[in-house]
């Protein structure tokens, strides 16, 4: 049934696409490699061939080093408490009682609105004088002067990840909701026939045929989080002295504020492969688990 | 799945608590985009005892609000178009068509989808610079369409393939050429996905922000995300003008995700689920 026409046509129709993801997303990265060579500061007009002289700078800069661990710091954490709490929320909504599911589509809105909003509420919310979160601390006693939660450096990281959290949890309720509707509910009732616990049923059932999808969520959140910008940015632009510097925030003031295209490029390099490292690991155990599963059936 | 039944007061009220937590922020936001300045420098009270709509009114008439929510608009509704049209375009014969390679392009767009955004704007910028397109809706659409096309076309190409085949063999034997069968056969069945990935598409442009922050300048192309972030205070934050703007960026957002609720979770779990 293949004839040439379908074959012509095929190739025909990827061509629009493919063309626009060549131009505006594959030759801007190469572009980034190219200028991570080269010493470009625009305004001077500065633009030389300089190796790997970039690299070299960045890693004797204790600023990159402090930058790549914040941005360590801020993913393993937010992902952490984004899977642990939309596991939760998700096993919650897989049940079925009334306004289930106009609590699956209330449960979206932090997710959809955009994340300047985010920042601009929690920044509202944090503000030292005028802040409800200290209200609610001083009328409950727990504290009595206020607390400036974006301006103390131990504090302004962790304020973000709360807000970070409250964000894209919903993303990690909807994938793992998807994810447990797939199990079929015979296993289920196979298992409490067998009088297992609650606990034991999580488990022992649930749990491992929920890994598949969990490692695709976690790969997921992992490079999103790694790659956070707006929120931060927007919250605090990196301070208080630094301590929520991310790489991408790192990144764009030098590309932007300094205008060192060379400099910024090289930072962006690092993140390029930062996360195709995160995503090639995962690719590994995703394969591993499922090899093991096969060998496990046969 | 357990039959439909009332949930015990200890899962209601962890209900609760997830509800409240999810809401309280926006609600919060609300509360303060209808407070009088005077409500806004002290704290109780809590609910607005004076409610006034002086924010959202400062809003459209101090500031250029409307021209920037037309440019969020304009931006967001051409990135939709053009996502999709591309996106069903390719998504076609990636479904269907006995192409070689298909793989290793599906796999070269989930890759485009994964690089993080700040390593593509700064060869971006000196391009769009160079092409004297800064601070003009060209700049953000193409940008937005770029990353919006990934996206869209794996949610297309997922749900072309759900369709069944015996449908566009039908068409050819009835002497159909390829694309007469796409367009006269498939292309009226896909509304469902065209709807999932075009709302995905719309929320993306609508919510971006590195790429609008840096390749607009002016309110000529400026959008809502890049407005909030930048708003003008000259001596303190006008904290009830940012909440009367956030607000009203929210409203669509909040109609697209009540109304198309199943469309958008059918978009999102289109490639995490299956592939």
């Amino acid at each position: 049934m293949r004839d040439r026409s379908e074959i012509h046509t095929g190739y025909a129709l990827l061509v629009p696409a493919l063309a626009v993801l060549a131009v505006v997303a594959i030759y801007p990265i190469l572009g980034l490699f190219w200028l991570s060579l080269r010493q470009r500061i625009l305004p001077f007009g500065i633009d030389a061939f300089i190796g790997l002289d970039n690299f070299r700078l960045l890693v004797q800069t204790p600023r990159f080093w402090n930058s790549l661990g914040v941005t360590c710091y801020f993913a393993v954490l937010s992902v952490t408490l984004e899977v642990t709490l939309g596991l939760s929320i998700a096993l919650l909504l897989a049940r079925r009682f009334p306004g289930v599911g106009w609590m699956r589509a209330v449960i979206l809105l932090p997710w959809a609105i955009p994340t300047v909003v985010t920042a601009k509420m929690w920044d509202w919310m944090y503000q030292p004088e005028l802040g409800i979160l200290n209200y609610f601390l001083r009328a409950s006693g727990l504290t009595t002067e206020p607390v400036n939660w974006l301006g103390t450096p131990s504090l302004a990281i962790h304020a973000a990840i709360v807000a970070d959290v409250w964000k894209t949890t919903p993303f990690v309720v909807i994938l793992l909701l998807a994810g447990l509707a797939l199990i079929p509910s015979d296993v289920y009732r196979a298992a409490s026939l067998d009088g297992a616990s609650p606990w034991q049923t999580f488990r022992h059932i649930t749990l491992p045929l929920l890994r598949p999808i969990l490692m695709v969520v976690v790969l997921f959140r992992m490079i999103d989080a790694l790659r956070a910008f707006d929120l931060l940015y927007v919250m605090t632009s990196g301070g208080p002295a630094d301590t929520t510097e991310t790489l991408s925030i790192y990144a764009y003031k030098m590309l932007f504020q300094t205008l060192q295209f060379g400099y910024g490029s090289a930072i962006g390099v690092v993140m390029f492969m930062l996360v195709a490292l995160v995503s090639l690991f995962q690719l590994w155990v995703g394969r591993r688990d499922s090899r093991r599963f096969v060998r496990a059936r046969s | 799945m357990k039959s439909a039944r009332l949930p015990s007061v200890g899962a209601v009220l962890i209900l609760a608590v997830v509800l409240a937590w999810t809401l309280f922020p926006i609600l919060w936001q609300a509360l303060t985009s209808v407070k009088p300045d005077t409500d806004l420098v002290q704290l109780p009270p809590l609910l607005p005892l004076h409610p006034t709509l002086d924010h959202y009114e400062a809003l459209f008439q101090q500031h250029p609000f409307s021209r920037v929510l037309l440019n969020s608009f304009a931006v967001a509704v051409f990135t939709t178009l053009a996502a999709l049209t591309l996106g069903m375009l390719a998504a076609f014969p990636l479904a269907r068509l006995p192409i070689r390679g298909k793989t290793l392009v599906l796999g070269l767009v989930l890759g485009c989808s994964m690089f993080p955004a700040i390593v593509t704007v700064g060869p971006l910028f000196i391009i769009i610079r160079a092409l004297g397109l800064r601070d003009t809706w060209w700049a953000l659409l193409i940008s937005h369409t770029t990353f919006a096309l990934p996206l869209t076309i794996w949610v297309l190409t997922n749900f072309l393939r759900e369709l069944p085949e015996d449908l566009y063999r039908a068409a050819r034997v009835d002497g159909c050429s390829p694309w007469q069968a796409f367009v006269r056969i498939l292309l009226p069945l896909c509304r469902p996905g065209l709807t999932a990935a075009g709302i995905l598409a719309f929320l993306f442009s609508w919510t971006e922000f590195l790429y609008a922050f840096t390749f607009t300048a002016t309110e000529a192309s400026r959008t809502v995300p890049v407005a909030i972030a930048l708003f003008p205070g000259l001596h303190e934050i006008r904290w009830g003008e940012i909440a009367a703007a956030s607000i009203v960026v929210t409203l669509p957002v909040l109609a697209l995700v009540l109304l198309f609720h199943r469309h958008i979770v059918s978009g999102l779990t289109a490639g995490a689920v299956k592939g």
